[in-house]
């Protein structure tokens, strides 16, 4: 008797877990999760638009996770993939954009940024070492003033 | 040298500003279907309103249609319904309905009760064809002109204004070039 209660619970038991989850599915190895994960991770969702489609719980995801794992499992590549459902969704699913003329600014940013701030750090470097030893910090007659002022500092009062 | 660098913050401001103004007023939750300029995705699907009639994307072939995607679980959709009544009976417009995750009973009782503007229903209980044509909310219409060709999509419920302002501008252009 308590064998079958166990049995029964037993099988009951991964429904439950299940159940917490949106969607489970089945990988072969560790390997091919990890991609699902990552293709689902750069899949931008059309509906709840500041979400990747591993995070969104809208139909939409749903069904977009679906057709990611189905193409995985049919042997598909992730650029195959990616390409379908731009094809249905449009450049905007993709988290990643391709490079080309539209999107070129928005790739070459980083790099603008980058070498203007090497170009100002540049500038400020050489502009000092040229000043450097020409002009040092205070004229000999501001040198005066101070050397004055510190040892007036010292005198007691 | 240096005066031109005095103005340098200016100078970005300004590019910054017309940037960003040029993006002010317009609605990120509207995307332009990938579809248009393609043909509508091939399908064979249920009639609506009687299961042994099969449909396929030959449908939209010889005129002008609007293609409407529904669902008798979204609000908006019955918001629209009275103007899709509108536009079939009073403008002669030629609607399909795209049936959408949806049930058959509930759907033909929604149609019964509310007027049935299209001409006919596919039936789309699991949404592969929605997921073809790039649905990603209830409502949505299509534009497809007579080849077959997807030419506009909007996103979101018809009224008399988007009709005016939106639908009606493309028809016209898509009937002046076919």
């Amino acid at each position: 008797m308590v064998r079958i209660i166990f049995l029964v619970l037993a099988l009951l038991l991964p429904g439950v877990a299940a159940a917490d989850v949106a969607d489970v599915y089945d990988f072969s190895d560790r390997a091919q999760e990890q991609r699902y994960q990552n293709l689902i991770a750069e899949l931008r969702c059309p509906k709840c638009q500041n979400q990747n489609i591993a995070d969104s719980n809208a139909p939409i995801s749903k069904d977009m996770r679906a057709v990611v794992y189905r193409m995985m499992k049919d042997g598909a590549s992730n650029e195959e993939i990616i390409e379908s459902l731009v094809g249905r969704f449009g450049e905007f699913v993709r988290y990643k954009p391709e490079l080309d003329s539209r999107t070129f600014l928005l790739w070459a940013t980083p790099a603008i940024a980058v070498f203007g701030g090497l170009l100002v750090v540049a500038g400020v470097v050489i502009r000092s070492r040229r000043a450097g030893p020409e002009s040092p910090a205070l004229s000999a007659e501001e040198k005066a003033r101070v050397d004055k002022m510190l040892a007036d500092e010292d005198k007691p009062s | 040298m240096k005066r031109f660098l005095l103005f340098l913050p200016l100078l970005i401001a300004l590019v910054v500003g017309i940037v960003l103004f040029a993006g002010i007023g317009k609605d990120p939750t509207r995307l332009e279907s990938a579809l248009v300029g393609k043909p509508v995705p091939e399908f064979i699907l249920k009639d609506l309103h009687n299961p042994e009639t099969m449909l396929d994307q030959s449908l939209f072939q010889g005129q002008v249609t609007l293609l409407n995607v529904w669902g008798t679980w979204c609000p908006a959709c019955k918001d629209e319904h009275d103007d899709l009544m509108w536009l079939a009976e009073e403008k002669g417009v030629n609607i399909i309905g795209l049936n959408y995750k949806d049930n058959r009973e509930d759907a033909l009782v929604w149609l019964d009760r509310l007027g049935d503007p299209y001409r006919k229903t596919i039936y789309d209980p699991r949404g592969t064809l929605g997921f073809d044509l790039g649905v990603y909310g209830a409502p949505e219409t299509f534009v497809i002109d007579a080849n077959g060709m997807v030419r506009f999509r909007h996103v979101g419920v018809v009224n008399e204004t988007v009709w005016e302002q939106t639908l009606l501008p493309v028809i016209n252009d898509v009937q002046g070039n076919g």
